[in-house]
């Protein structure tokens, strides 16, 4: 029980949350909710992790793992962009198919060892006393990545022209496309985005935070966390960089609870009943629906919340084709 | 680059009644074509995957008889699903209100709540089935209540309560009522058992073995109601038209509020109600592992049967038979896999149910 370690590991662990959150903001920002991160987190994590233990390259797997996400993900657009499916139905068939794909051709993978992710320090940063040493020493190079991530994401969303059609994607669809975007062709391309994010935070533990394939343990639900995170995070990059580390940090604590004899002063009934530990494992659902209470009201005081067209197709036949 | 686009021109024409039927056939059919596909790139030889799918579900009475048992919580699950889905409220939460029904259901075993060598089987087995039904219908209640009074996405609620419902059925098996360390209570006494085929072997040597279990007839009934419900019932108009489309709903003064809780409630009871049949039927005792993400394959059970009620009964005895086979069949995703793809199928063809598709080149555009 040390708070520099709780919150130097709830950084890391909290790297997965992010990176798939925050492909699901791109995602449904233009307009297209997809359920099924877990199950291309899930397939995610299974490639990056195979294509790195027969291959001993550690990037090619984050390659691998960030194409079977995003290719996964493009039957989820083809399905609720062209054929107008119900995008809810759609993203929990996707979740069973990732999650299908990954146990059938992780078949075998169980046990065996690969290559992970490098880790580094930042040069001058990590010498900040205390901050340097939860946020930028010895940390997994996919860390770093995620600090670059959400300023630039967030940047793109709010700062430039693509990501001002990309709002106006989910916001308007029928003004956008008279303004001339191509509403199709931005839908599939940030649902393949948040696809291949989504893949990348799924080796982002297979391959570096938990190395290993333990089958349809490796994500235990986390992909569905991201998704709530998204509405938590009222689909703002930062929020949902503090969301995933806040969840991180709650991982590490509710671990650290089980280790020691006494707490506070008093003895510890983690320890001596292991069998309470079921309710410390509950503690990130119980939170996830905590936050997603949070955010509702917080989201209608402040009249801000999810895109106007998410979750519905967009149709150019009914404009008179 | 510009690329073709379809035009969808809404059918104005009613379908023909084989064409709903036939898309669904044909998503299943072309769900095993694709995965045999998948299944012989891993280097499996999916015709010998498929004869020992067929065999180890149909090639017996007995092993027709375990696909049946297979099949109960499914018909219960898809039936409960059905309902919400109707209303368009998405209850993905099966897997953990089964898992509150099966603990409710052992609270009469394992408190015991009457005293279990005097009171007659018809009596307990009735007070199974009502807990397990009180016990889904509570933890229906939680997202239900959470969605018709703060929107909060039903979906996320759900899931994330599966996870609670499975750690808290844990923290029992596991702990107070784990019989000798193993995780799992003590069997329960033969009088909480739900009749089966085998205990007739005497009468019928037919019989012998055979696993199928009354939950099945709990399961046949729930799709009369249900059915009756939908089709036949004031409160079914109301949540199809609720469901189709919820302003018109409340103009015409129907309370919404009330019928998302109400209908998740139900829904939550049915799937308790396959919680119990398979503690009470199948397993006779609380464990760990009592469901194979039944939860879920209710769910496309349920799609796949295009929320009829009638429909639903065929198809449960359809997925029954494929989580039979892909028990002893490796690797162990396959059934996953299946699944996936068959909803993925299923949710596309939708649209040839609903338009005409017309692919249009931007070109084209330009001259009309």
């Amino acid at each position: 029980m040390n708070l520099f370690e709780i919150l130097r590991s709830g950084v890391s662990t909290g790297t997965v949350l992010l990176i798939a959150a925050v492909g699901e903001i791109l995602t449904e920002r233009s307009g297209i909710q997809n359920l099924g991160v877990e199950g291309m987190m899930l397939l995610g994590a299974m490639a990056g992790f195979k294509v790195t233990y027969s291959t001993g390259n550690v990037w090619l797997g984050l390659g691998a793992a960030i194409l079977a996400g995003g290719m996964l993900s493009l039957a989820h657009a083809l399905v609720t962009i062209h054929f107008q499916a119900d995008q809810t139905v759609s993203g929990l068939s996707l979740t069973f198919l990732g999650t299908g794909l990954a146990l059938v051709l992780g078949d075998g993978l169980t046990g065996l060892e690969s290559a992970v992710v490098p880790q580094a320090s930042i040069p001058l940063l990590s010498q900040i006393p205390y901050i340097g040493g939860i946020l930028f020493s010895n940390h997994n190079l996919l860390v770093y990545f995620g600090y670059l991530l959400v300023p630039l994401v967030w940047l793109y969303i709010h700062k430039t022209k693509p990501g001002l059609h990309l709002r106006a994607v989910g916001e308007n669809p029928a003004a956008a496309d008279t303004l001339g975007v191509n509403i199709y062709r931005t839908r599939y391309l940030y649902t393949f985005a948040g696809g291949c994010l989504a893949g990348l935070a799924g080796a982002a533990i297979s391959v570096a935070i938990a190395p290993g394939w333990y089958s349809n343990l490796t994500t235990s639900g986390q992909g569905w966390i991201a998704v709530a995170l998204v509405i938590f995070a009222q689909w703002n990059p930062w929020r949902a960089a503090l969301g995933g580390y806040l969840f991180g940090m709650l991982r590490r604590f509710t671990i650290d609870l089980q280790g020691p004899t006494m707490l506070f002063g008093m003895v510890n009934p983690f320890f001596h009943n292991m069998n309470l530990v079921f309710f410390l494992q509950m503690t990130p659902y119980v939170l996830t629906i905590i936050a997603l209470i949070w955010g509702s009201s917080a989201a209608r005081k402040k009249r801000i919340g999810a895109p106007a067209a998410l979750g519905t197709p967009y149709q150019r036949g009914e404009r008179g084709l | 680059m510009k690329f073709p686009y379809p035009a969808l021109i809404k059918r104005t024409e009613d379908n023909p009644k084989w064409l709903p039927v036939a898309t669904s056939v044909g998503a299943v059919i072309l769900a095993f074509v694709i995965s045999g596909i998948i299944l012989a790139f891993i280097g499996a030889n999916p015709f010998k995957v498929y004869s020992y799918f067929f065999k180890a579900s149909f090639g017996s009475w007995g092993a027709f008889s375990d696909v049946i048992v297979k099949a109960t919580p499914l018909l219960l699950i898809g039936l409960g699903c059905s309902l919400a889905f109707r209303m368009r409220l998405w209850n993905i939460g099966a897997e953990g209100q089964f898992f509150i029904g099966a603990f409710m259901a052992s609270l009469v075993i394992m408190v015991p709540l009457v005293p279990l060598d005097t009171t007659p089987r018809i009596v307990i087995i009735f007070l199974m089935a009502v807990l397990g039904m009180i016990g889904g219908a509570l933890y229906g209640f939680i997202p239900g209540v959470l969605k018709a009074k703060l929107n909060i996405n039903e979906i996320i609620t759900t899931l994330m309560l599966n996870y609670i419902a499975v750690l808290w059925n844990n923290y029992w098996v596991f702990g107070k009522w784990s019989d000798a360390g193993f995780q799992m209570t003590k069997t329960f006494p033969k009088t909480a058992w739900l009749p089966r085929l085998a205990d007739y072997a005497k009468q019928v040597p037919a019989f012998s073995g055979m696993t199928m279990h009354a939950g099945i007839l709990f399961g046949l009934i729930a799709a009369i109601i249900v059915y009756l419900i939908l089709y036949r019932s004031k409160w079914g108009y109301k949540i199809t038209l609720i469901g189709d489309n919820v302003r018109a709903a409340r103009y015409a003064g129907i309370n919404i509020t009330a019928n998302t809780i109400l209908v998740f409630m139900v829904s939550g009871a049915l799937a308790g109600l396959a919680g119990m049949t398979e503690v009470s039927g199948v397993v006779h005792r609380l464990q760990e592992r009592i469901s194979t993400s039944y939860g879920f394959s209710g769910v496309i059970v349920a799609w796949l049967a295009k929320l009829n009620p009638f429909a639903t009964i065929i198809v449960s005895i359809l997925f029954g038979a494929l989580l039979v086979a892909s028990r002893e069949i490796q690797p162990s995703g396959v059934s996953f896999l299946i699944q996936g793809i068959t909803l993925f199928l299923v949710i596309s063809s939708d649209v040839l149910l609903k338009y005409d598709i017309k692919w249009v080149r931007p070109q084209e555009e330009q001259a009309q």
